[in-house]
């Protein structure tokens, strides 16, 4: 029997960690990712867990203290957001070139400048070809789940990548939401222990890790990390698979909402899909055809599969929680009209940037983006394909 | 165990091989091959080392000069990355998942740019965590895998890239920074400044306590560097020599807060002898500079004379008298 | 396939992961004698086995044997820098141009 909880984001992801038991957790405080280490050095404290928690000085030593510790042998944790992972970044690359597995909360938060500390996926977006794999989160659960499926993705010896599940700052981290946890015993069985092949604790084989890679040779890593992002799309289908026998929560790529039979739709991340599954059902009962497609799996990138589920419909918008600054598309839309390119789909599609740092996103928004759909498909007009949804303009 | 130089290159192993490519003549690898001399044999070793000559010239993929475990993350942050490495074992042994028989010991390495200025805050974190490991900074006194760039270990005056002597600008305008200091500020247990010169037996000694002191330790070994310095690359003995000779480069260790000079020159040479064979110190002896050997000479006395007053000020005797 | 024999026609297919190295050491297999443009020349018969050259040789290019007495250079590594000949008390090494 799973255990009905009632859990903010943020618990929910130090619950997974503390049940998920790591070897390491190094971190540092940032808001408002800042209480998962805070939740979970008071397991550390408490002795519930065999964690050695490193409190270091800064988001780069958390990173290269992961890394050390991943390359050691141990499993190793971290959270944070924004420019934390910012100055992580030089380490968010070193972690996936030498393949080691470290999972990360990422819980999203607008990059600065100027500084600001609600939520956007600016700090998710910059990190989007570092080589992580990368869950969004619609809620605590999905936060919780997300992590516990983390380890059995990165540590597959087809894939050996860093995994980073990314929530809401505050919207999730911060609410408090019912949630279904499982029992200890069936997360430590599911995750399984970490036996990785090569370690530097092995003192029977000491191995060097991290070389000067020349251009002999450099080029054929990158392209063995490129091939494990390709892997994952399969072992992440599997483990979700394996995880929806234990839980009965089903997860796949991405959640098609009313998508079926659906003339128009929405695709974006994590708790925007809330709100708009609420709108869809609003318009389902006035016999509008909207549905919504919710991007779980954002990297590795499910690029026919979601061109697949885009293609029957008549006008689409994507919603980028992170405008690209690249006088054209948000970094979802450029993926998505991509991908529909390569496969061959022509159906409308809109992008607009919205909820840029902590902006509220409401679902009378929500409902002007359909109607702005409906209105594609009447007049068959798309216009300006680059919007914006909640900013003020003259 | 007395030192006994022959004996210790007989009978213990190399941990840091032939065929690296650190240039020819170059101070470290000698230094660096005798500090992990001073391991047990029968203990494992995990070593970390900052992006630096020490990185990019021994472990070339496919080949790595180093027999022990060896990890490099990025230039700021080997003590960060140790931290890490300690920080598993110390769980994984805790937990029952390594064997517990067997010791591992933790060495980061960083040169005086990885240390002295873009790893100094790594550094300072994983030192006041109180990890069970050394840090071993190489002082070449510039950025020497870059092309010779200053750091702030760079002397006072020293000609270099990004400290060209021009004709307004006469070299380094900055004294050097005192990163020994900075390190026994975190009073950790024991903090040394070493050198490989005549039969290594400073460097080895302190290298054997630094390791085999629990918690977090360093040592700061001058490690000069031929084609910086600008000296005849076989010198690199003499020129060592000539560092503690002047007192440019005092050996000592700090044990728990008590001062201890390692070696007192019997004749306290002219900061001149160790000047004069680089180029980097070239115009320093051109007619109208002796105001910089002057200024470098204060430098050197005022900082051996500290030295020798906080020696005294932590002695033993002293220290009861407290 | 082991790591010493990658080369610039290995597949990417065959490279160990990451770059990793899982022969510590293996550096011994890449010699680096080439670069000498002088050599040391041991002269055993001035040779005090003092053991002073012993550790001052970036290349660990000086064999030392239990015996704890030193035998000619290893010149597979030597790169020709003359700290060991500026060292010796006795004169024992002398550099010598290569080719000469």
């Amino acid at each position: 029997m799973s255990i009905r909880e009632r859990l903010s984001g943020n618990e929910a992801a130090a619950t997974a960690m503390k049940q998920i038991n790591p070897d390491v957790v190094a971190a540092f405080p940032i808001t408002p990712s800042t209480e998962i280490p805070q939740y979970f050095s008071t397991f550390v404290s408490n002795g519930t867990v065999d964690t050695n928690f490193v409190a270091v000085e800064s988001e780069h030593s958390a990173m290269s203290a992961c890394i050390g510790a991943e390359a050691a042998g141990a499993r190793a944790m971290t959270a944070t957001s924004a420019n934390g992972l910012s100055l992580m970044w030089e380490m968010i690359y070193i972690a996936s070139s030498l393949r080691l597995p470290i999972v990360m909360s990422l819980v999203n938060r607008a990059v600065s400048g100027p500084l600001n500390i609600h939520c956007d996926h600016s700090d998710a977006m910059g990190v989007r070809d570092s080589g992580w794999i990368m869950l969004f989160s619609e809620n605590n659960q999905e936060a919780y789940d997300n992590l516990l499926m983390a380890h059995r993705i990165a540590e597959h010896k087809d894939v050996l990548l860093p995994l980073m599940v990314c929530q809401d700052g505050f919207i999730t981290s911060h609410s408090i939401e019912n949630i279904e946890l499982l029992e200890d015993d069936k997360v430590k069985e599911f995750v399984g222990t970490y036996k990785p092949e090569h370690y530097l604790l092995n003192s029977e084989e000491p191995i060097a890790v991290g070389p000067l890679d020349v251009q002999a040779y450099l080029f054929e890593h990158k392209r063995q990390q490129a091939e494990a992002m390709r892997n994952a799309k399969k072992v992440i289908l599997e483990v979700s698979k394996e995880f929806e026998k234990l839980t009965g929560r089903s997860y796949s790529f991405f959640e098609e909402y009313r998508l079926e039979d659906a003339e128009i739709a929405i695709v974006c991340m994590n708790s925007t899909a809330g709100t708009t599954k609420f709108v869809v059902d609003a318009l389902r009962n006035q016999g509008i055809k909207a549905g919504l497609l919710k991007v779980r799996v954002f990297r590795p990138f499910p690029a026919e599969e979601i061109a697949s589920a885009l293609s029957h419909l008549k006008a689409v918008a994507v919603l980028d929680k992170a405008d690209s600054l690249n006088a054209a598309g948000g970094a979802l839309y450029e993926d998505i009209t991509s991908a529909m390119y390569i496969a061959q789909k022509q159906v409308p599609m809109i992008n607009y940037v919205y909820g840029i740092g902590g902006r509220d996103t409401t679902s009378k928004e929500i409902e002007s983006v359909y109607t702005d759909l409906q209105k594609i498909v009447s007049t068959g007009k798309l216009e300006n394909p680059y919007r914006y949804l909640g900013v003020r303009s003259k | 165990m007395p030192y006994n130089l022959k004996e210790i290159i007989a009978e213990k192993p190399v941990r840091f091989t032939a065929g690296h490519r650190m240039c020819a003549g170059c101070g470290c690898p000698p230094a660096m091959r005798m500090i992990l001399r001073a391991l047990h044999p029968e203990d494992h070793a995990v070593v970390s080392v900052a992006t630096g000559c020490m990185e990019v010239s021994t472990f070339i993929y496919p080949y790595t000069s180093w027999t022990d475990s060896f990890i490099h993350t990025a230039f700021e942050c080997s003590a960060a990355t140790m931290s890490g490495v300690e920080a598993a074992y110390q769980s994984m042994k805790k937990q029952g998942k390594l064997p517990q028989d067997k010791n591992t010991k933790f060495l980061a390495f960083g040169g005086d740019g990885g240390t002295y200025d873009i790893g100094l805050q790594s550094l300072s974190g994983a030192m006041e965590r109180g990890h069970d490991m050394v840090y071993v900074c190489y002082d070449n006194g510039a950025y020497m895998n870059t092309g010779i760039q200053r750091s702030s270990a760079t002397p006072h005056f020293a000609d270099t890239t990004t400290s060209p002597a021009g004709k307004v600008i006469p070299g380094k305008m900055q004294p050097r920074k005192d990163l020994t200091e900075i390190l026994e500020a975190h009073h950790l247990p024991y903090v040394a400044q070493t050198i490989g010169v005549n039969n290594f037996k400073d460097l080895y000694e302190k290298a054997e306590k630094a390791i085999y002191t629990e918690g977090p330790t360093f040592l700061n070994v001058l490690a000069p560097c031929p084609r910086g310095w600008g000296y005849p690359t076989d010198m690199l003995m003499q020129i060592n020599k000539l560092a503690i000779d002047t007192c440019y480069w005092p050996l000592y260790e700090i044990e728990n807060g008590v001062y201890k000079i390692t070696y007192k020159p019997a004749k306290k040479l002219p900061i001149e002898e160790f000047l004069k064979p680089q180029k980097r110190f070239k115009h320093l002896f051109q007619p109208g500079n002796e105001w910089m050997i002057e200024a470098f000479q204060k430098e050197v006395d005022d900082r051996w004379e500290k030295l020798l007053q906080l020696e005294k000020a932590t002695s033993e005797p002293n220290a009861e008298a407290k | 396939m082991t790591e010493d024999n990658y080369n610039k026609n290995t597949p990417w297919q065959d490279l160990t992961p990451g770059g990793d190295i899982y022969t510590a050491g293996n550096a011994m297999e890449f010699k680096t004698g080439d670069w000498r443009s002088v050599r040391p020349v041991f002269l055993s018969e001035k040779c005090k086995q003092c053991g002073l050259c012993f550790p001052v040789c970036p290349d660990n290019a000086i064999p030392v044997g239990k015996d704890q007495k030193r035998t000619d250079f290893n010149y597979d590594y030597c790169k020709g820098c003359g700290v060991c000949a500026k060292t010796c008390p006795f004169g024992a090494i002398e550099m010598k141009e290569e080719g000469v």
